[in-house]
């Protein structure tokens, strides 16, 4: 059993390309991730970093491990919340199974003991998700900016 | 995957009680979530069914546990796809002041 651990997983209506491609595309990340987007090349090893859309750093990490279009482990730690950076770094992994017609989106995000951030982000993702799908499915996501409390 | 789907599985008490312990704890193995619930093994299984069926609940195996993590996506895609993103705001507030409300000694 495990509290610091939350698994979100949506069917999508797309081909594992385009998800990726939405996965990992800063214009594409700014229609459905509360209007923030990732900066990376995308290289095991390489520095990750999700932005605000006022150009804050909101978290940041680097990638363990690539594989497009099937899976993307990021090491994670937020930086905005002093609290929650000092909780320091939790594991998000992103995996694209094709299911029939659908793709099958699980992310994983874990920490190795109790941390913050994973609470966090347990209100984040369902939005995200929801609005990712939305996104491929009807080419609009929610444009929601991110909520600051 | 359908709403229909979910919308089948969250009209049953059990299976909205079963997201409640999940809700409380998430990544529960079935032992763990028969323990709180008053009712055969066989009923929780075939509740965990449909919950996995609507992918309000999903599942990760460890060694040669099954944990079941909680699912909102499908809820917050009902929820997007009713409320939208204007009203949003102002039923948070509303929601809120209920909270708040419920929470003053009378």
């Amino acid at each position: 059993m495990s509290d610091n651990t939350f698994v979100y997983v949506t069917y999508i209506r797309t081909t594992p390309e385009k998800l990726w491609t939405a996965l990992t595309d800063p214009e594409f990340n700014r229609q459905f991730f509360l209007c923030s987007y990732q900066e990376s090349d995308w290289k095991v090893g390489s520095s990750w970093k999700l932005i605000f859309p006022d150009g804050r750093v909101a978290d940041s990490g680097e990638i363990l491990e690539i594989d497009p279009p099937r899976r993307l482990v990021i090491k994670w730690r937020n930086e905005w919340m002093p609290e929650v950076k000092e909780d320091g770094y939790t594991r998000c992994t992103f995996t694209i199974e094709p299911d029939g017609e659908l793709m099958k989106l699980a992310v994983t995000h874990e920490a190795d003991g109790p941390h913050r951030l994973i609470a966090n982000v347990a209100k984040g993702w369902p939005l995200v998700l929801a609005s990712l799908k939305s996104l491929l499915e009807t080419g609009k996501g929610f444009e929601r900016p991110p909520s600051k409390g | 995957m359908s709403m229909d789907a979910v919308f089948r599985a969250l009209a049953d008490p059990t299976r909205r009680q079963l997201l409640d312990s999940l809700y409380a704890r998430n990544g529960q193995t079935l032992n763990a979530l028969c323990e709180r619930i008053d009712m055969t093994r066989q009923a929780v299984t075939k509740h965990l069914a449909i919950l996995e069926e609507a992918n309000l609940v999903t599942t990760v195996r460890r060694g040669r546990e099954k944990e079941h993590y909680l699912n909102p996506v499908p809820i917050n895609e009902i929820a997007e796809r009713w409320i939208g993103k204007f009203e949003r705001h102002r039923l948070d507030a509303l929601s809120d002041l209920k909270k708040r409300l419920e929470r003053e000694e009378p």
